[in-house]
């Protein structure tokens, strides 16, 4: 009896660290989870305060200015990618269809593939990659340089007054530089599909007109708006939160996290258009 | 008893493990210039940012005016926080600014003011900070010593009761340093805010202060005026102080108030009860100099002048110390009244040409060639017995002073 009361308890030691081992990729599981969920909450929190931030006064200026900066400045862009996104879809198009004798449904696989999916998620993409990044690098620079605490210091809002005018100004030039995206993309599958492959024009525009109707294009800019909140805020909060990294502080956070908010906003991209395309299809 | 403006009640404050106060206990009366001195990485910043409301503490209250910061509610927290400016370590002004439109922003955010009016406010703190050329440049594009300027001007812009400058003289050199302590000394006279300081210069805050709390281990171990703070007994005198002291006399050739004291103290053993000694009193006329010309000048003369009194009486056998910021003391043991004022004619005319130390030209007023800058010297003899208290002798001298010189400084180099 009392033999069997010692060694119980020594096997009891002896199995612990077996368990522990056994245990740490869930309890590292777990804690991955509770941070990821911590973040998501924070960023929630953080969209929702800038989103309110938007209806203050004096931020007229600054949302124009923002406009400028995201929207403006990345035309160039959108106008080159969506010029050859449109002539390639307009040539592999043509080449798929015509084997079936369908080259005339041109028009329409352009348009609707524009519209619907390549327009909203290549021009957030692109935006991602030109401003996003710059916002978060701005941020986070502001950020380790106390500019941030030197607005709190002077009583103005931080999130209102850097983060609030970015968001309102991506949920605007999101739409307008999707919608620049598809038509200069039907025009580069004009160019490709019609002036180099000889397919008819009339066809093209006709198939246009009478296959695209104003719900394509409402899906569309949804896709659009929801890229925008959601590079915006990523973008943003990359930045803001860049002194609490904990791989890397000063400048190393700031790159850090910019390389984040692109990887994250490009992933958030694609997943949130597969959800709200499953969405507006289901209703 | 009075209320202090300020006061923490055993703040501690830990990040993670990591404890950086702890039971701080402190009070700041308004109006007053109170300087936080400490180690590097002792918390002093961490502590000013208490007070501003940028971190909260893990334990105790901070109290502003009597009532508990955590206890305000969020509209009367951001009304006491209003008063509050905060100049930062690194200026923290916006790269993508303008330096008027960094000086602007608190008032274009946070008033209802016009844009005239805030044109006028603006305008008027930038000709105050000297920076009416840099109003239209980026802050990159500015020396070190002028974006520490135009921060200045941006913390004063909403007329602050309370301002804190946390290491405002970082990164300048000894001139600079000097010239940014006068010039907050000279704001807060003129505006009349309670300043409070994050500082290492010792002795140079010592002019410019009229408290000192000493920051050590955790903990504020000294509460009280710089003369308190002379003759307070505690290791941090000599871990810090006096290691900073010895540097400063390195540098200068001038004493600090104690060790001055100090060295009166070993001269007077040394000598006989019936030994006489002479004290001179030395004051550059503020006034005079700051009509005429801005804080770097005047610094540059203050320096030159200070070298030049150090150097020449030791030669003498005397030793010197800094009174005040224009005003500087020296003693010659040995030497009776007569041997002094003879000493100190002959001082005035060594000044003439004499290039000091720091390379600044001083000479008679008539000479110069109309681009240096003209201050008055006055000074004052007195003479003393072992027995007399050094202030006394001092006070004595400094009661007699007269204008002894009118001279010019070129500290163009």
């Amino acid at each position: 009896m009392n033999s069997e009361n010692t060694v119980a308890p020594d096997n009891q030691e002896d199995r612990l660290p077996a368990v522990r081992l056994m245990a740490s990729p869930f309890a590292a599981l777990g804690k991955k989870a509770i941070r990821l969920v911590n973040n998501l909450g924070a960023a929630g929190i953080f969209l929702f305060l800038a989103f309110a931030g938007i209806f203050r006064p004096k931020q007229l200026v600054k949302i124009l200015h923002q406009i400028y900066y995201i929207g403006a400045r990345s035309f160039g862009i959108i106008a080159l990618v969506s010029l050859f996104t449109g002539m390639v879809l307009g040539l592999q198009s043509y080449h798929a269809l015509v084997q079936f004798g369908a080259e005339g449904a041109l028009g329409t696989l352009v348009s609707l593939t524009l519209i619907r999916e390549l327009g909203p998620v290549l021009t957030a993409i692109m935006i991602t990659a030109r401003a996003g990044s710059a916002i978060t690098a701005e941020i986070g620079i502001q950020r380790i340089s106390e500019q941030i605490d030197a607005l709190y210091t002077m009583r103005i809002d931080p999130l209102r007054f850097l983060v609030s005018p970015r968001i309102a100004a991506a949920i605007i030039s999101f739409p307008l530089l999707t919608a620049i995206f598809d038509v200069i993309g039907i025009l580069g599958g004009y160019i490709s599909g019609v002036l180099l492959m000889r397919a008819s024009s009339a066809s093209y525009i006709y198939r246009i007109q009478s296959n695209t109707d104003i719900g394509d294009i409402a899906d569309g800019f949804i896709k659009a708006i929801v890229f925008a909140v959601i590079v915006s805020t990523v973008s943003c909060y990359q930045g803001y939160f860049a002194h609490m990294r904990t791989d890397g502080h000063g400048a190393k956070a700031v790159g850090l996290s910019t390389t984040a908010a692109v990887v994250l906003s490009c992933v958030l991209i694609l997943v949130s258009d597969y959800v709200v395309t499953s969405i507006l299809i289901g209703g | 008893m009075d209320t202090p403006f300020i006061e923490f009640r055993n703040v501690t404050k830990r990040f993670g493990t990591l404890t950086v106060l702890e039971g701080v206990d402190l009070k700041i009366n308004e109006g007053e210039v109170t300087t936080i001195i400490g180690l590097s990485g002792s918390g002093k910043s961490v502590l000013l940012k208490h007070i501003i409301g940028l971190l909260k503490p893990d334990d105790g209250v901070i109290l502003f005016e009597g009532k508990p910061l955590n206890e305000m509610s969020r509209q009367e927290l951001n009304k006491t926080l209003s008063q509050i400016s905060y100049m930062f370590q690194g200026n923290a002004l916006f790269d993508s600014m303008t330096v008027y439109e960094n000086i602007a922003l608190p008032l274009r955010e946070t008033t209802k003011m016009t844009k005239a009016q805030i044109d006028k406010k603006v305008s008027a703190r930038i000709e105050q900070t000297e920076l009416t050329e840099a109003a239209s440049r980026y802050p990159s594009e500015l020396s070190g010593g002028m974006q520490k300027r135009a921060a200045l001007a941006r913390v004063l812009v909403t007329d602050p009761k309370v301002v804190l400058f946390d290491e405002p003289t970082t990164g300048q050199d000894p001139v600079r340093k000097n010239a940014i302590l006068s010039m907050i000394a000279q704001y807060q006279r003129k505006f009349g805010f309670t300043a409070i300081l994050v500082s290492h210069e010792i002795p140079d805050v010592y002019f410019i202060s009229n408290r000192i709390l000493a920051l050590y281990q955790k903990k504020i171990v000294f509460q009280g005026s710089p003369e308190e703070f002379e003759d307070f007994d505690h290791p941090f005198q000599t871990e810090v102080i006096r290691s900073l002291e010895g540097l400063q006399h390195e540098l200068t050739g001038m004493y600090s108030k104690r060790q001055f004291k100090l060295q009166n103290h070993a001269r007077m053993k040394r000598t006989g009860e019936s030994e006489i000694y002479a004290v001179l009193v030395h004051t550059l006329q503020k006034d005079y100099l700051t009509a005429n010309a801005g804080h770097r000048s005047h610094e540059e003369v203050l320096k030159g002048v200070e070298h030049c009194i150090a150097e020449y009486f030791a030669t003498a056998g005397g030793f010197s110390t800094r009174l005040k910021t224009d005003e500087f003391a020296t003693v010659l043991p040995y030497s009776n009244i007569t041997e002094a004022e003879d000493l100190s004619r002959d001082f005035v005319n060594s000044l003439k040409n004499r290039r000091s130390k720091s390379d600044t030209v001083i000479g008679s007023q008539h000479e110069h060639d109309g681009k240096g800058m003209d201050f008055k010297l006055l000074i004052g003899v007195a003479q003393g017995l072992p027995s007399d208290e050094i202030e006394a002798v001092i006070e004595a001298a400094r009661s007699k002073q007269k204008e002894t010189a009118c001279l010019y400084c070129d500290a163009r180099r």
